[in-house]
């Protein structure tokens, strides 16, 4: 089996890379291979940022894709960078609550998701990155809903732990959403 | 053990307590910072030494003085950082003393980019400071590798009394893999030896000195120094073969470090569509492997060509020329600046040669 390759987006401070590495974190509990490759250009918050997690069960040769299998995008300049990239048959989970515009990939599976919307519902808006990859989950099925919250659970602890609840209501909301897309797909 | 899921940068710190090394003297510079942000919190675990230089000029010549005194030590910088340790490096070499120095190489010339490049390759294995004398490099293609390579950097710097350069770029040190430490808790310090400045009192005076006036003196050093370095070349060469089956192959990519992993995905590409094409990736930089690659070579089909791939405009691909020995050319395809071939990029120009040389034949 080759990779499965998911690049994540956004603008920096809106997560995308601490979802990647608790995407990578939930696949390697699951006996995979991972790597978590980010951007890491002059970034700062409020540029973008992104990452390209790769998961597989074989070793993992290039961590850098050009053609990945999904894309999570929070913001527009993302869509549109990475957007004409996905592989055919991909999966592209779009933020709608900034991304006003339809990827235009009719061979992809697009799942639009409120993710402000509903992280500021599970609690936290600041939880919308795990929204993002809630729907990405439930879409994809790449690895089990369970390993990820265990994930979380591992990553936020201490002085951190009080945000597990909200990530993982977070998460869950858009496991939901991703769920209905894969179900009517 | 189990795997943990860590930072190139941060992985590397870690392997370097594990392998007794609890002194470290550095100067931050992207993209290899995390290396020190992680051992400013592990070394006051370990009862260790950090120590924030001035410049890096300032933290090679602590590393001459804490290798004089005898204590297994690091000092990690990114390429224009370890273009100011030059002299340092020269001086350490000459006096025979054990370091590990990591180079998470980004672009350049001059200040460059903070970008994932090559372009340190000659300098490594050839450049830096005055005077003849060599490193032993060693270049990781992952985060796994990166660690066990420190481990064996240590071991290196010891046996041989010289400076060990891990050589990564700036993808391997900010990448995360999982990595699994083969060694628990922090390894052996350096052993009892007859040169370190340790205090004479009740034994002969030791004298680390690189200073030989007199020209015959200074020529058996420089003799020394280079049957060392054929010893190192006799006993430490390291490889990767990949892809190809064992068969006549259509092509030979020769590539190292993250460049060489790149080339892994372009070759299962090209597998699928029938071409039969091979890797050789250097582990140990120097002493190259070139017996290794000349045979590689050699059980090329005919008319089968070599294309050398680096995040560089061309600097390994005298290393792979001179492994040739002028049987074949090797062709070449390089980017600077912090552009990373796409494995798509390489296989284009994989096939682009393959096919050529059929319209040709």
């Amino acid at each position: 089996m080759a990779a499965t390759e998911v690049v994540m987006a956004g603008f920096g401070g809106q997560g995308m890379l601490m979802a990647g590495k608790v995407l990578a974190e939930a696949a390697m509990a699951q006996g995979l291979e991972v790597s978590w490759l980010p951007s890491y250009g002059p970034e700062m918050r409020g540029g973008t940022a992104n990452v390209t997690v790769a998961i597989s069960k074989l070793p993992i040769a290039s961590p850098l894709v050009t053609h990945p299998h999904a894309l999570l995008v929070m913001n527009l300049p993302s869509l549109e960078k990475f957007g004409p990239m996905v592989k055919p048959g991909g999966v592209i989970v779009v933020n709608r609550t900034l991304v006003k515009k339809d990827p235009e990939r009719a061979d992809c599976t697009v799942v639009h998701v409120d993710a402000r919307e509903l992280a500021t519902d599970a609690g936290n808006a600041r939880a919308a990155n795990f929204v993002m990859l809630g729907a990405y989950v439930g879409a994809s099925g790449i690895v089990p809903p369970e390993a990820v919250e265990g994930a979380i659970e591992a990553e936020f602890t201490g002085g951190k732990a009080k945000f597990v609840p909200v990530n993982i209501a977070a998460f869950r909301a858009g496991l939901a959403e991703g769920r209905q897309v894969e179900a009517s797909s | 053990m189990t795997k943990v899921l860590m930072k190139g940068n941060e992985a590397l710190g870690e392997a370097a307590i594990r392998a007794g090394c609890v002194h470290f003297f550095g100067y931050p510079i992207t993209p290899q910072t995390e290396v020190p942000e992680y051992l400013v919190k592990r070394l006051p675990e370990v009862g260790g030494v950090f120590l924030q230089a001035e410049s890096e000029v300032a933290s090679i010549n602590m590393i001459y003085g804490a290798a004089g005194a005898g204590v297994k030590c690091l000092t990690s910088s990114s390429s224009p950082g370890i273009s100011l340790m030059a002299e340092g490096l020269s001086y350490i070499a000459a006096c025979e003393l054990p370091c590990v120095v990591i180079n998470i190489m980004r672009a350049g010339p001059g200040l460059g980019g903070i970008l994932p490049a090559q372009s340190d390759y000659s300098q490594a294995t050839r450049g830096h400071g005055h005077g003849d004398y060599e490193l032993i490099v060693l270049a990781p293609a992952s985060v796994q590798e990166a660690v066990d390579l420190m481990l064996l950097a240590f071991e290196l710097a010891e046996r041989y009394r010289n400076p060990v350069m891990v050589c990564a770029d700036g993808m391997i040190g900010q990448m995360m893999e999982p990595v699994e430490f083969p060694t628990e808790g922090r390894g052996a310090p350096l052993q009892e030896n007859d040169w370190a400045l340790t205090g004479a009192e009740g034994r002969e005076r030791r004298i680390v000195n690189s200073l030989y006036l007199t020209p015959e003196i200074n020529f058996a050093q420089n003799k020394k120094l280079k049957a060392k370095y054929e010893e190192v070349a006799r006993n430490e060469q390291r490889w990767e073969i990949y892809g190809g089956d064992g068969e006549p192959n259509d092509l030979l990519v020769v590539a190292f470090g993250t460049m060489a992993r790149i080339c892994k995905s372009a070759i299962d590409d090209l597998q699928h569509e029938g071409l039969k094409v091979s890797l050789f990736r250097p582990i140990t930089l120097n002493p190259f492997p070139y017996a290794a690659c000349k045979e590689a070579m050699d059980a090329l089909s005919p008319n089968a060509r070599v294309l050398n791939v680096e995040m560089s405009m061309g600097q390994l691909v005298y290393d792979v020329k001179l492994a040739a020995e002028g049987s074949r050319p090797i062709e070449f395809y390089g980017t600077a600046g912090g552009i990373v071939p796409s494995p798509d990029e390489v296989a284009a120009r994989v096939r682009e040669l393959v096919r050529g040389k059929a319209e040709v034949g």
